[in-house]
């Protein structure tokens, strides 16, 4: 039985429950429902979740915790062999579990029968023939006790298949009808389904918690292994970047640092007056009709996807800037730049800056204004005078937002600013960011357990603390104005 | 005897500060206002009274061209200060309501220094040469409102940390600090403790000798204590205007005899 035909049961069983304790609850009363504590909809509610809930986590648990314990399992028969790696365990292990798979489609399309599966020995039937028949392509000729130990993981993980539908077909059952017999004229089913949809709620935020943590602490572990491979003191404190495949890199973070803060700073020169300005006539002098299309076709511009601007910057600015300022004044011959990439994100960040001072400027009480109109002010000394002074932390707030986000962005820089790590004041020339080195290190062929792809690890916490921080600073910030006003 | 002497006084415009004829207030496709037509005094509190929605806080801010900054209010009619009318178009209502102050019905300090807040208006307006003329201004506005002995000491502290009774004579001193002739006044004790507006009371009743003042209340105790004249609307019609004891004591309509009453409102 597929996963699918063993959910649909879940499902279906649930979904009797709930009729039949909707029908068992009425029942009880002789079908007066003001005679009942909760609403009958609420009893069918009831059964439905004890049904359903248990069955389903039951499975998910069994999904990821049986691979695990078949695993440890069917090594066990490989114990012995010259197999004392770690690494080469993975390995053998990953052939096992191809292997497995491919006796279950033959025997799944009848080219094998388990009699035949049983007497298959690796020395003697062409196992790789029959594999590649299955579509599964094995790179040797597979030994005796790998091609046993993958027989043993067939049995067991179909073993594991049985037992779980049965199991968990059980517990909808047992819930059906244990949640059934608790039916009765003043069960509280309302408090009872308020209750478990509380629980599903906390679950669903506790994932989205957990998740992060686990990010955290992944990245914590492959910076730790980092460090013990390479020197702290040359990562934080040296000044070249140049990794080598043959070991001896030099992993210096302060050219990356310099040029992620040298384009932030670009875009967010470009970006926070144009952006401030035009959330100004947003909110305070756009006409409603204005406003109503104005706003929408700003935002538009955080729909675009940055691979898009990452093209704009390559094929637009770059060569528009090097045509017509780094070449006439000198000053470099890359299309490639520092300002690129800073005016291009600079755009992208417009609709960021300008929608959340836009709220904030509207949310300075009107009461403000009044008072200032009421005193004889102009619209703009209102403006500049009252509605800025009080908006400012906020605002102040957003922009470091903006200026989270512009540490943190990627593909612009890669099209827009190049590759070349460099400590240099030029904004005509390339220069490159910590995200692109990220990236850079991960994907090249190097071996995964060196240090010059593990220190995208490392590359990677410190970009995660100095934007966590920002971010602190900055909802602190916007927080605080907003109790001002409440 | 009063309506003898509102037609004597139509006559005789120079005796009255404010005078509206014939006001219609729109809002959108709303008539707000009905063909209001009032005489305010001089150095006198007017008082409009009024159950909620009839047009009182409306008809107050036509008075300094607050409307204006509602898109879709429209006013017709004639309003004139001082026999010139405030809604020709060569007057520029900056320079009205620097004239016509108005205090609101939330206090609503900016947030910046009680100092700041008193210098604002006269800053803005480019009322004073010095520092010291400036300082001049906002001492003596503040004493005129009463607080200067509360704030004396710490006038570079945010004016929004003043209790509410504070924080709104502090308006009040702002609104004067641009010695305007005017001050509208909309419901400015509706957020305050009774102490506060015993005080702010006293203030106003004190500020009637050299100001024109014209108070929105929904209480018709803080009318009958602080105005001489009061004006009732109801619907966007003023119903009835005259000396404040005769409207309480012997009013003329029976809408009004049944609002001060009690009977709606």
């Amino acid at each position: 039985m597929s996963l699918g035909a063993l959910l649909l049961i879940v499902i279906v069983l649930a979904i009797l429950g709930a009729v039949a304790g909707r029908r068992r609850a009425l029942g009880l009363v002789g079908g007066d429902k003001r005679a009942l504590h909760s609403l009958p909809g609420h009893y069918g509610q009831v059964v439905f979740l004890f049904t359903a809930v248990p069955a389903l986590v039951l499975t998910g648990l069994w999904l990821f915790l049986a691979p695990l314990l078949i695993d440890r399992m069917s090594s066990e028969s490989l114990v012995g062999s010259s197999l004392t790696d770690d690494t080469a365990m993975t390995l053998v292990m990953t052939d096992v579990r191809r292997i497995a798979r491919g006796l279950e489609v033959l025997s799944a399309n009848g080219s094998l029968s388990e009699s035949d599966i049983s007497q298959m020995r690796a020395d003697f039937s062409n196992v790789r023939v029959r594999m590649a028949e299955a579509g599964v392509a094995l790179g040797a000729d597979v030994g005796p006790q790998v091609f046993e130990a993958a027989k043993v993981y067939r049995d067991y993980s179909n073993t594991s298949r049985v037992l779980m539908n049965i199991a968990v077909i059980a517990v909808a059952i047992a819930g059906l009808f244990w949640s059934l017999t608790r039916i009765s004229k003043d069960y509280r089913a309302r408090n009872a389904s308020e209750k478990f949809t509380v629980v599903m709620l906390i679950a669903a935020s506790l994932v989205a918690v957990l998740t992060t943590f686990g990010i955290v602490f992944s990245l914590v572990f492959e910076t730790y292994n980092f460090f013990r491979m390479h020197s702290a003191a040359d990562f934080f404190f040296g000044l070249v970047w140049n990794p080598q495949f043959r070991g001896g890199s030099e992993l210096g973070i302060l050219p990356l640092l310099w040029g992620t803060f040298y384009v932030s700073f670009v875009a967010l020169l470009f970006a926070v007056p144009i952006g401030l300005l035009a959330a100004i006539y947003m909110a305070e002098y756009a006409s409603k009709p204005m406003r109503s299309v104005a706003k929408p076709l700003l935002e538009l511009l955080a729909g675009i996807p940055t691979i898009v601007y990452g093209l704009f910057a390559l094929i637009t600015v770059g060569p528009f800037l090097r045509d017509y300022f780094a070449q006439p004044l000198g000053l470099g011959n890359s299309s490639s730049s520092v300002l690129t990439a800073g005016i291009v994100m600079g755009i992208m960040l417009i609709p960021f800056v300008s929608s959340l001072s836009d709220d904030i400027i509207n949310a300075v009480p009107q009461s403000l204004r009044d008072g200032a109109y009421g005193l004889g002010s102009t619209r703009s000394e209102t403006i500049r005078q009252v509605v800025m002074p009080a908006a400012l932390p906020g605002i102040v707030g957003a922009v470091l937002l903006a200026a989270s986000r512009a540490i943190g962005e990627t593909m612009i820089v890669v099209m827009g600013a190049g590759a070349a790590a460099k400590l240099g004041l030029n904004p005509l020339e390339a220069m490159t960011t910590v995200t692109v080195k990220i990236v850079s290190q991960l994907t090249g062929d190097t071996e995964f357990a060196s240090p010059e792809t593990l220190v995208a690890f490392a590359l990677g916490l410190t970009l995660f603390v100095f934007t966590l921080g920002l971010n602190i600073v900055a909802l602190y910030i916007v927080r605080k104005y907003r109790e001002q006003y409440e | 005897m009063n309506v003898s002497v509102n037609l004597e006084n139509d006559v005789d415009l120079a005796q009255h500060k404010i005078v509206a004829k014939n006001v219609q207030v729109y809002y959108g496709e709303k008539h707000a206002i009905k063909d209001v037509n009032i005489n305010i005094q001089p150095c006198s509190v007017t008082a409009f009274i009024g159950p909620s929605g009839c047009g009182k806080s409306t008809f107050l801010r036509t008075l300094n061209r607050m409307n204006d900054t509602i898109d879709i209010c429209r006013v017709e009619g004639n309003i004139s200060i001082d026999g010139e009318n405030i809604y020709d178009p060569r007057v520029d209502p900056v320079q009205l309501r620097a004239k016509v102050g108005m205090v609101f019905q939330k206090p609503n300090p900016f947030p910046k220094s009680i100092y700041e807040n008193v210098a604002y208006g006269p800053r803005i307006h480019g009322l004073t040469r010095t520092k010291a003329e400036l300082d001049e201004v906002v001492s003596a506005s503040l004493q005129k409102a009463g607080l200067w002995n509360e704030v004396k000491d710490r006038l570079d502290e945010g004016g929004t940390g003043l209790s509410g009774g504070q924080q709104q004579r502090l308006c009040i001193a702002r609104a004067i600090a641009v010695s305007p002739e005017v001050i509208l006044m909309d419901e400015p004790c509706s957020a305050l403790d009774p102490i506060a507006t015993a005080k702010v009371e006293e203030l106003i009743d004190e500020l009637r000798s050299n100001y024109t003042i014209v108070i929105v209340t929904h209480s018709m105790q803080q009318a009958a204590r602080v105005s001489q004249r009061t004006a009732f609307f109801h619907l966007g019609n003023l119903v009835e205007e005259g000396a404040t004891q005769d409207i309480f004591t012997n009013p003329q309509d029976k809408r009004t005899q049944d609002y001060i009453t009690g009977r709606f409102g």
